[in-house]
């Protein structure tokens, strides 16, 4: 007779957005995995059409509450490539220190709130702070010091009001900037602490085999700029995205599915970045990373949350560097003339690499719009290895199967409310 | 109440970004001690652990877009003694509401490839245009101050302390320079729903509504003044139709003047 178990998760918990995820087999044999995104969709793209270049930071701001800068940055690089704007040095500076308060931000919140307690048996950060207080207001303090640099440089942590395409509406002075050095630098010890927190975690051996792609530029662990490369040598421009990209819309999901055209498969993310630039973390970041044992590549989806430590180690730093590198821009914007065209701008999300592009005419107003995030990207990378996941421990128990599944898919950080043009874990064992 | 005496707080999701409810664990310095004086019996964003209703307190983010969650809102509602909405979305409809003035359908095939996949509503409209709501917080995102305040109020059996003047009180008792007034930028704080504390003033920036209306907002006053800033009517009618372009003095003054 055959074995038919069914495992269900209706709603997962600790990521952003609703989906839900089913697993099938078969005499123990992995059938069929997939991931369900009914996070509803809220039609962005379409949207847009209409409304002014200028709207584009705010309006696409609001997809994602937890990587606002990422959208807004993402959009404004598309609209000043299109324009020829290269905004002056100590505007991108302050864009990239926004950019950090949020990886600070987010961070903290995936490492202590969404994914640490999945590594220490806890439904949530809530429940661990009662056995492990230290350790959760160290990840809350994390956390408030990146929502600090968003609130000062960007005007409010969420959705954030100072950003414009051709700069900011008001530079912060040097002093302003000052303000932020004791909490960084407090901060940046807390995120040494949590480098060795989480190398202690146990973790399962795993490794993903897809290729590897995120933006690179030299000299720099690239975050608010770069090329895309891969560690199959692609080394595109944004503008060439659409020519080795593709997105597909199946019928499980609210969030389309991308696809490197020539190679199918392929992740963006914290493990991508680490494994393409570490050479380019600072000095402090990547003793950190050598101390927890982490090596390039690291292709280990567990260990996600060890690069996300170290990133928040790099953050921390560079987010000091660049304040002490500051000096107040003459203006706080480059004033725009608008003209008829397509922009094209990229830049690294919290969560992996973040697509927009726009087609405008020649007042400025947008025509059509296109948006790639992160968790689309990264699902079919997801779903190879739940299935992967699902094979191996096949013989676990349904409770701890799902538990391991469903951390599986935390390892990416999947944002939904993002993903949705992302998931409820069902496992049915038949 | 739960069995440990204390009361019961549940945080529901509809069609949003998730930054409503973000503002929660945003209170770093608060988090602990609330969670301390509630038991946080559902909270998906935050936790896989789930106590069954009713619920003291319950927070709703995000607006009804499907079918699906014109039915679960129902049920939110039956289990929840107090309901509170938070955000332009609940509170309005939020940016998705703009499918309410456009052919949904269209919107669908402009993203979609396979629009047969999609099971979406016309509209986007908020909770209380379905259940009855105790109380509507505003804002693109909401205050986590102004939360803050809410959720106590609401433990303690009172009315919560929140404003419903317009930007520009705030902008006053912070003694900024007014924008429209000394530089002649386009500002949408006199008809704005105080609570954001006047950012935008704050940094140089006229306020683009995200609060939403205040209460009895007269924008046919506030629109030939933006005129003459150099609006043309169609940003008139975009400047209405943002985050809470479904809330109707914003409708309406998008409709007449846009």
């Amino acid at each position: 007779m055959a074995e038919r178990r069914v495992i269900t998760t209706d709603y997962l918990a600790r990521v952003e957005g609703e989906g839900a995820m089913t697993v099938r087999l078969e005499n123990g044999r992995v059938e069929h995995v997939e991931l369900r995104i009914f996070e509803p969709p809220r039609f962005f793209e379409a949207l847009l059409r209409g409304r002014s270049y200028a709207e584009a930071p705010d309006i696409t701001a609001r997809i994602c509450g937890i990587c606002p800068v990422a959208y807004q940055t993402s959009a404004v690089n598309a609209l000043e490539s299109l324009w020829g704007i290269d905004v002056p040095e100590p505007i991108r500076l302050l864009r990239r220190l926004l950019y950090c308060g949020e990886w600070i931000e987010s961070h903290a919140l995936h490492v202590y709130m969404l994914h640490a307690p999945d590594f220490l048996g806890y439904d949530g950060a809530i429940e661990l702070a009662r056995d492990a207080p230290e350790a959760v207001e160290r990840g809350l303090a994390l956390k408030k010091t990146g929502n600090l640099v968003m609130s000062l440089v960007g005007g409010r942590e969420i959705h954030p009001i100072n950003v414009r395409v051709g700069g900011f509406y008001r530079a912060p002075g040097r002093r302003e900037l000052r303000a932020l050095v004791e909490p960084l630098e407090r901060a940046r010890e807390a995120a040494l602490e949590t480098v060795r927190w989480t190398a202690g975690f146990d973790f399962p051996e795993r490794s993903v085999e897809c290729e590897l792609v995120a933006l690179s530029q030299p000299g720099e662990y690239a975050i608010e700029r770069g090329r895309i490369r891969s560690d199959a040598g692609l080394d595109i421009s944004a503008g060439e995205y659409d020519e080795h990209f593709e997105e597909e819309h199946v019928e499980r999901s609210t969030a389309l599915h991308s696809r490197l055209r020539e190679r199918g498969t392929y992740l963006c993310g914290p493990l991508a970045r680490f494994s393409l630039n570490h050479d380019l973390l600072s000095p402090l970041a990547r003793s950190a990373a050598a101390e927890a044992g982490l090596e390039a590549p690291c292709r280990d989806p567990f260990r996600s949350i060890v690069v996300r430590s170290v990133e928040l180690v790099y953050a921390c730093d560079e987010a000091l560097r660049l304040i002490d590198a500051y000096e107040e821009p003459e203006l706080p914007a480059v004033a725009i003339e608008p003209a008829a065209g397509t922009g094209f701008g990229v830049s690294e999300a919290p969560r992996g690499l973040l697509y927009h592009r726009y087609r405008v005419d020649g007042e400025g107003t947008i025509l059509d719009a296109k948006i790639v995030p992160p968790t689309s990207q990264n699902q079919r990378a997801i779903e190879d290895d739940l299935l992967d996941v699902v094979a191996r421990y096949v013989h676990l128990g349904d409770d701890e199967l799902r538990g391991l599944c469903e951390q599986t898919i935390r390892n990416y950080d999947p944002c939904i409310s993002c993903a949705t043009h992302f998931l409820k874990l069902e496992v049915e064992r038949r | 109440m739960s069995e440990s005496g204390k009361p019961t707080l549940a945080v529901w999701k509809f069609a949003s970004c998730d930054g409503c409810q973000l503002s929660l664990l945003d209170l770093e310095d608060e988090l602990l001690a609330l969670a301390g004086a509630v038991q946080v019996a559902e909270f998906r964003e935050a936790t896989s652990g789930v106590v069954a209703g009713p619920y003291d307190l319950s927070l709703v983010e995000g607006s009804i877009t499907t079918p699906h969650d014109a039915e679960r809102i129902q049920d939110v509602r039956r289990s929840s003694r107090a309901l509170v909405t938070i955000g332009a979305c609940a509170t309005a409809g939020g940016i998705q509401a703009l499918r309410n003035f456009a052919d949904v359908r269209e919107f669908v095939a402009a993203v979609y490839a396979s629009p047969d996949y999609i099971s979406t509503l016309e509209t986007s409209t908020p909770i209380s245009a379905h259940v009855r709501v105790d109380f509507e917080l505003h804002g693109c995102p909401i205050d986590k101050r102004q939360l803050l305040e809410v959720v106590t109020a609401f433990l303690h059996g009172r009315r919560p302390g929140i404003p419903s003047t317009s930007v520009c009180t705030q902008c006053k008792a912070r003694g900024l320079v007014c924008v429209t007034v000394a530089h002649g930028t386009p500002c949408l704080g006199p008809v704005t729903h105080a609570g954001c504390g006047a950012l935008c003033p704050a940094y140089n920036r006229g306020c683009y509504g995200c609060f939403g209306p205040m209460e009895t907002p007269n924008t046919a006053a506030l629109v030939p003044r933006l005129r003459e800033l150099g609006l043309t009517e169609r940003d008139v009618g975009r400047v209405f139709q943002t985050f809470n372009a479904n809330a109707e003095p914003f409708r309406e003054a998008a409709v007449r003047d846009g």
